[in-house]
């Protein structure tokens, strides 16, 4: 469980970047969700914590490949690999990230289950928090 | 259209050859390419994949399960020789004929070389071959690398030759480097970046001889000056590969001359990439190459030009650690503005920059040095006030 910064630091809209080997992209997106992923994208070096937000697409700063934060998966070239996604958590307002590799036991359930990874944070905890 | 046959199988080749399937092109589509190898992305061959950071794995444009769904066949290895004079039967190399439909120009550029004579030790950088050798001659010990032109290549291959530890020194000809691409002023900012990082910059000096019997030893300069060196790369721009094309009908002027959206004087011949003069700009620009096959494929499958391929301009560079992006379309004399972050003696501050070319008033261009988020706002605002589209 990484700590990545204070809620309140990380406004609608906005992104952190930390910088674990490899980096991860955390997005808070207009919509009041939190994402990770892997920040470096999948077709070139170039942070995606950089890139252009919307709703939950990121679009890379460089090349313009975009990715669904909700499964890492590149909607659109010149990316053709999936980046990973990550587990975000808030606790008493503080943003965790959970490194889907740390994961892997609970990871591997929720894939059999879902099909896909869910790493957007519990929606109480961002509600709250918008309320207060 | 039963039969098209893309000529290039390079990015705007494969992007080409893409667009059909994507448009619904379902007949049987003909890829020739010249290198032996299947598609890859070149920007990185002066950066990440000289200095060892990349490996070729990561170079790699598409993989077995996207070649099964183009479902193309792939002449690889083979230069297309001639055009007919109904655009209807693309000679190869070899003496093959390929009898099409439709034809996507997509041929590239060369590098240009200097002339007179082989000798070891002398390379340009355009392939991957290229970069292959390079890169073996880079591994074996400090050595004295002489780059040849001061543009976009030669910059980023004096930088990945500095992180190797080499001694370098850029020789341009003109009195300061990319000058036509950023104007005077953003140039001299970043020509500081190579004296910054312990490379020389010879400015206003040409190539008079290159000296070594087998291999070079040394770079003679027409200001007189000899440079010793046991590396020379030579980045002094490409030329469009269009003399297969010569005795065909399609007009050449420095490239195939297409309209605005990549229609030649042939109505089932396009072209795209490097290789095509769109709307009178021939933009060798990784960006140009990835955009235009779309709205060349759609005006190659509805036999004449429905749709626009132009865009507003995009490059980026990477050198000494500072990522430089450019977008928009500066013209002589408009005004440079920096907006964000600094230029400090002279140099990409510490935060990078953002800079903004303006002519009464409105933006015309924009860069910056590190700043890849505001970029890409201004990026998308330029676009927005051009084509009225986000880029």
């Amino acid at each position: 469980m990484i700590p990545v910064c204070r809620l309140e630091d990380l406004p609608k809209g906005e992104s952190a970047r930390v910088g674990t080997i490899p980096p991860i992209a955390v997005f808070h997106t207009d919509d009041g969700d939190l994402y990770a992923i892997d920040d470096t994208c999948s077709h070139q070096d170039a942070s995606l914590s950089e890139g252009w937000l919307e709703g939950c697409l990121v679009e890379c700063p460089l090349h313009a490949a975009s990715f669904d934060l909700r499964t890492g998966r590149p909607t659109c070239l010149p990316a053709r690999r999936p980046v990973r996604t990550h587990r975000v958590t808030v606790d008493d307002g503080f943003v965790h990230v959970h490194l889907a590799a740390e994961e892997n036991a609970v990871e591997q359930t929720a894939v059999r289950h879902n099909g896909v990874r869910h790493n957007a944070v519990e929606q109480n905890a961002v509600e709250q928090d918008n309320a207060a | 259209m039963r039969t098209v046959t893309v000529v290039g199988a390079s990015l705007a080749g494969l992007y080409a050859a893409r667009e059909l399937r994507a448009q619904g092109f379902d007949g049987r589509l003909v890829i020739v390419g010249d290198e032996t190898h299947g598609p890859y992305d070149r920007p990185p061959l002066s950066k990440d994949y000289l200095t060892g950071r990349a490996g070729e794995e990561g170079l790699a444009l598409t993989d077995a399960e996207e070649r099964a769904e183009l479902d193309a066949e792939w002449l690889l290895g083979v230069r297309a020789g001639g055009l007919d004079a109904r655009g209807r039967t693309v000679v190869l190399g070899d003496g093959r004929t390929v009898c099409t439909d439709g034809v996507v120009v997509a041929t590239g550029a060369s590098a240009r070389t200097l002339g007179g004579g082989r000798r070891t030790g002398v390379h340009t950088l355009r392939t991957l071959d290229d970069a292959r050798a390079l890169r073996a001659e880079l591994t074996g010990g400090e050595r004295r690398v002489v780059i040849v032109g001061g543009g976009f290549v030669g910059a980023e291959t004096a930088s990945s030759c500095a992180a190797l530890g080499h001694t370098v020194t850029v020789v341009e000809s003109a009195p300061l480097p990319l000058v036509p691409q950023l104007g005077a002023e953003m140039a001299a900012v970043c020509a500081a970046l190579h004296r910054r990082n312990g490379v020389a910059l010879v400015t206003g000096a040409s190539v008079a001889a290159l000296h070594g019997t087998t291999a070079v030893t040394s770079v003679e300069l027409t200001d007189g000056r000899t440079l010793p060196a046991d590396v020379v790369v030579v980045g002094i721009g490409a030329t469009p590969n269009t003399a297969w094309l010569a005795g065909s009908p399609l007009a050449l002027n420095d490239g195939v001359l297409c309209d605005d959206g990549c229609a030649t004087a042939l109505p089932q011949v396009v072209a795209v990439g490097d290789v095509a003069r769109v709307g009178g700009t021939r933009a060798e620009h990784w960006t140009a190459a990835t955009r235009q096959p779309r709205a060349a494929v759609t005006n190659l499958l509805a036999g004449h030009t429905v749709a626009d391929a132009r865009s507003v301009p995009y490059f980026w560079s990477d050198q000494y650690g500072v990522r430089l992006q450019f977008t928009g379309r500066r013209r002589e004399g408009d005004t440079v503005r920096v907006t964000e972050g600094e230029v400090a003696d002279g140099a990409p501050g510490e935060d990078g920059f953002l800079a903004r070319y303006e002519r009464d008033g409105r933006t015309t261009a924009v860069l910056t040095a590190n700043r890849p988020r505001s970029f890409m706002r201004a990026r998308r605002e330029l676009a927005r006030e051009i084509h009225g589209v986000p880029a």
